[in-house]
């Protein structure tokens, strides 16, 4: 095959892979006339009934609330606590244990206990809970971005007197920048599945509760446009956190390209 | 699409110039367990929180001291295990060769690359009420959830290791005439160890989580179930002790995981890296 | 201007101590020149931290116009062999060469002035808003040598600088150290291991020994400036004094005991 075919081959099978797979969907599950599989059509229309725009007021938007601010509160609390860790081998000692601990822990097991501590079914209750867990992987990247900074680096910059905090500042925090993004994308599809755990164990609006209730109800069409649209959203949050990335952190793909050369 | 795991990195140990004596760093580590054991306790003891709210931690310890005793803890941690276990098996055999076939050929990959960019982010848990209803709340349902979950990550890191072989050990393979084969299992596949290592680290976390998040939420057997039941019944005594087998499990499997990738790691040219 | 007195420097207790430096001693006078070559894994290094203030000798100290030095003085600038690593690749050359001025008690025209004057003094204006990575290894390191020039110490210390640098740019920098010398009159501590390099540039050079490191000898270069890559190496005077360091040095690399014990002072 000459390179020419071979690259045209490639692209249409891009294309058409996906398409025969749903076209694939849509007529199994006609033909096949199971409940529990509505088809392709039917899913994409009560998707768009639901989702756009009657109920993306009352459930989508609490959703996105609550990974918004787990997710924030998630990311501030781990790079400020990332840091000094990071930069102390007295403190990493002390807290390593720990947070080898906590973040080894299933998060629905503490589901019961966050409602118990805190007292509460509101809001601030599901975002403690996914704020909790959303932050190791924020700050178990803080901290090794913060000791992953190069040594020579460190040195020049003693070497010109410049005060600890501004070397934070200035050197350490940018040099792990490309680390602590990593972290903050792990951390961005844990916020989701943990908004959405929280929500069914605890919430009357939201797009975990609704597809829950269109389960406990058999809506399946419903319960279809829900699981399409939670994958949708961990989706688009993650492709929009990559092109931000993608702007802020140029200068590192540049770098490691010029390096590798 | 970028696998940044950092967790895989070696540490890069600042310029120390100082040595310190070998006894203090499990001493901190001990401390630290007991201040944290010692807050817990005087917490609940001094009704900071209501004890109702959190038992003390001698409390909790106790009870799950008396409810490992029972042949029923251990059947619960059993079947959470099983499931963790199965669930990470059927993963491995079925994420590593087909990771290896995507590795291999460009063109697959780029076929099902659409696919798979669409079913990856797709939170494996958001498919318990589905399972509930056409596979049932059976362990059938707890084990296609792990299996699911943790086959993705796997099938990730397998790609990527498969791909970044060293192209110079391949050519000078190809040019002494060797199999194509033998090639990949020779070449290819020590090479993509590390990264099949680290992807199985991932995906045994993932696996544990959600076999625990299924017996939780279809009250299958398991850990999960006695969360549930502990506390639909009010039992918060032996809920906070179940919890913390849970905790315990989990970084049990974690440790392992872990010890396995660095012993998998360990040869491996990238971690020689350091500094230029 | 720059005292070196006794300086020793150990790492490791006990059974695994080493001892980088033993007992090194010499002086720099304000203006010179100085190089100091040694075999390999003597310290070089290991001495150039001590003197910069980065790490505490065992032993010893080290006086700058007679203060000591216990943290990076003022007057000092450094420029490491590791350009890559040195530089910040997430801005520009011209916010790299001003990271050091920040601290500085100056107006903000006049830190723009320094910036620009530097970048001017190594011939790298026009890529002032590049980043330092989109330039070749021996612009990257005229960048970190303008980046010691524009916070306009009295004493440069500069570690291997063009080691990494191929041949060809190696002759460049050499020269643009000395014209940088001469212009803004600052004195020079040049640590290498390239013999040639280091006759053509200095005042004297100081040949060390192996470790556990001591001074071997100090060799004064007199042969007379400006100097030139061509004719100066061409003059006996120049073939005389590097063959006799580089017989010194070679003298020190053929046995390179490990862990010896120094006797007691």
């Amino acid at each position: 095959m000459t390179p020419r075919a071979y690259r045209v081959a490639k692209v249409g099978a891009e294309v058409t892979v996906p398409l025969a797979i749903l076209a694939g969907w849509q007529l199994w599950t006609a033909h096949a006339g199971s409940q529990y599989f509505p088809t392709l059509w039917t899913i994409l229309k009560e998707f768009r009934e639901m989702w756009l725009f009657s109920q993306f007021g009352e459930h989508v938007v609490p959703s996105l609330e609550r990974i918004g601010l787990g997710f924030g509160i998630a990311v501030v609390v781990g790079i400020a606590l990332g840091i000094p860790i990071g930069l102390s081998r007295w403190a990493r000692l002390w807290t390593m244990p720990h947070i080898e601990f906590w973040r080894a822990v299933p998060p629905p097991a503490l589901l019961p206990i966050s409602i118990i501590l805190l007292h509460s079914i509101e809001n601030r209750q599901k975002v403690a809970f996914i704020s909790f867990f959303c932050v190791f992987p924020v700050l178990l990247n803080t901290i090794d971005g913060v000791r992953g900074a190069d040594p020579t680096l460190v040195d020049t910059a003693r070497s010109f007197r410049i005060p600890r905090r501004e070397r934070i500042w200035r050197l350490v925090l940018p040099a792990a920048a490309p680390q602590i993004a990593a972290g903050m994308r792990n951390s961005l599809s844990l916020a989701v599945i943990t908004m959405v755990l929280a929500e069914w164990w605890s919430s009357t609006r939201g797009v975990g509760y609704v597809l829950l209730i269109s389960k406990n109800t058999f809506q399946m069409a419903p319960m279809w446009a829900a699981i399409v649209l939670i994958g949708l959203l961990g989706y688009l949050l993650n492709v929009l956190f990559l092109l931000a990335e993608r702007r802020l952190l140029a200068w590192h793909r540049g770098w490691r390209a010029a390096e590798g050369a | 699409m970028e696998a940044a795991e950092s967790e895989a990195r070696l540490e890069r140990a600042p310029a120390a110039e100082r040595r310190r004596i070998p006894l203090v760093e499990p001493l901190i580590f001990v401390l630290s367990i007991a201040s944290a054991l010692a807050l817990w306790e005087l917490v609940s003891r001094t009704g900071l929180i209501a004890e109702r709210d959190l038992p003390a931690m001698s409390t909790t310890v106790e009870k799950l001291w008396s409810l490992a005793k029972t042949e029923d803890f251990w059947g619960a941690v059993g079947h959470t295990v099983r499931g963790w276990a199965v669930g990470l098996g059927l993963a491995t055999a079925l994420a590593v060769p087909i990771g290896i076939a995507l590795g291999s050929s460009d063109f697959l990959a780029s076929a099902l690359r659409v696919p798979i960019e669409f079913l990856r982010p797709i939170p494996s848990a958001a498919l318990i009420p589905l399972l509930f209803l056409t596979l049932g709340t059976n362990v059938k349902s707890e084990i296609f959830l792990a299996t699911f979950g943790a086959f993705w990550p796997l099938l990730i890191q397998t790609m990527y290791g498969v791909r970044d072989v060293d192209p110079v050990a391949v050519d000078t393979a190809r040019s002494f005439g060797v199999p194509r084969f033998e090639r990949l299992y020779r070449i290819t596949l020590p090479s993509a160890v590390p990264y099949i290592a680290t992807g199985m680290r991932i995906s045994s976390s993932v696996s544990l989580i959600l076999a625990f998040t299924a017996e939780l939420f279809m009250g299958l057997p398991g850990l999960g179930q006695k969360v549930g039941f502990t506390e639909l019944n009010g039992l918060y005594e032996e809920l906070y002790a179940y919890a913390l087998a849970v905790g315990l499990l989990g970084l049990a499997i974690h440790l392992l995981s872990t010890a396995a990738e660095r012993r998998a790691l360990r040869w491996h040219p990238s971690q020689r890296l350091g500094t230029t | 201007m720059l005292e070196i007195r006794h300086l020793a420097k150990t790492y490791g207790s006990g059974d695994k101590v080493t001892h980088a430096i033993a007992d090194v001693s010499f002086t720099v006078e304000d203006g010179e020149f100085v190089c100091v070559v040694g075999p390999s894994g003597c310290g070089k290094t290991t001495l150039l931290k001590c003197v910069a203030g980065l790490l505490r000798p065992t032993r010893g100290e080290i006086l700058l116009r007679g203060k000591r030095v216990t943290e990076p003085p003022e007057e000092l600038a450094l420029v490491f062999q590791e350009y890559g690593r040195s530089l910040m690749p997430w801005t520009s050359v011209r916010n790299n060469v001003l990271l050091p001025l920040r601290h500085k008690k100056l107006s903000r025209l006049e830190r723009s002035r320094l910036v620009e004057d530097s970048l001017a003094s190594v011939d790298l204006t026009r890529f002032i808003d590049h980043y330092p990575w989109q330039l070749s290894g021996g612009m990257q390191q005229r960048v970190a040598i303008a980046r010691a020039l524009a916070y306009q110490p009295s004493i440069l210390l500069m570690d291997e600088p063009f080691a990494s640098v191929d041949a060809q740019t190696r002759g460049d920098l050499e020269d643009l150290v000395l014209q940088v010398r001469d212009e803004y009159g600052i004195t020079i501590l040049f640590v290498t291991h390239d013999i040639d390099e280091s006759v053509y540039l200095a005042d004297r050079v100081v040949v060390l020994t192996h470790a556990p490191t001591e001074v071997k000898e100090v060799v004064p270069v007199d042969i007379e400036r400006p100097r030139d890559q061509i004719a100066t190496k061409e003059l006996a005077e120049f073939a005389h004094l590097r063959g006799h360091v580089a017989r010194l040095v070679r003298r020190e690399q053929v046995a390179t005991p490990e862990g010896v014990e120094i006797p007691a002072p």
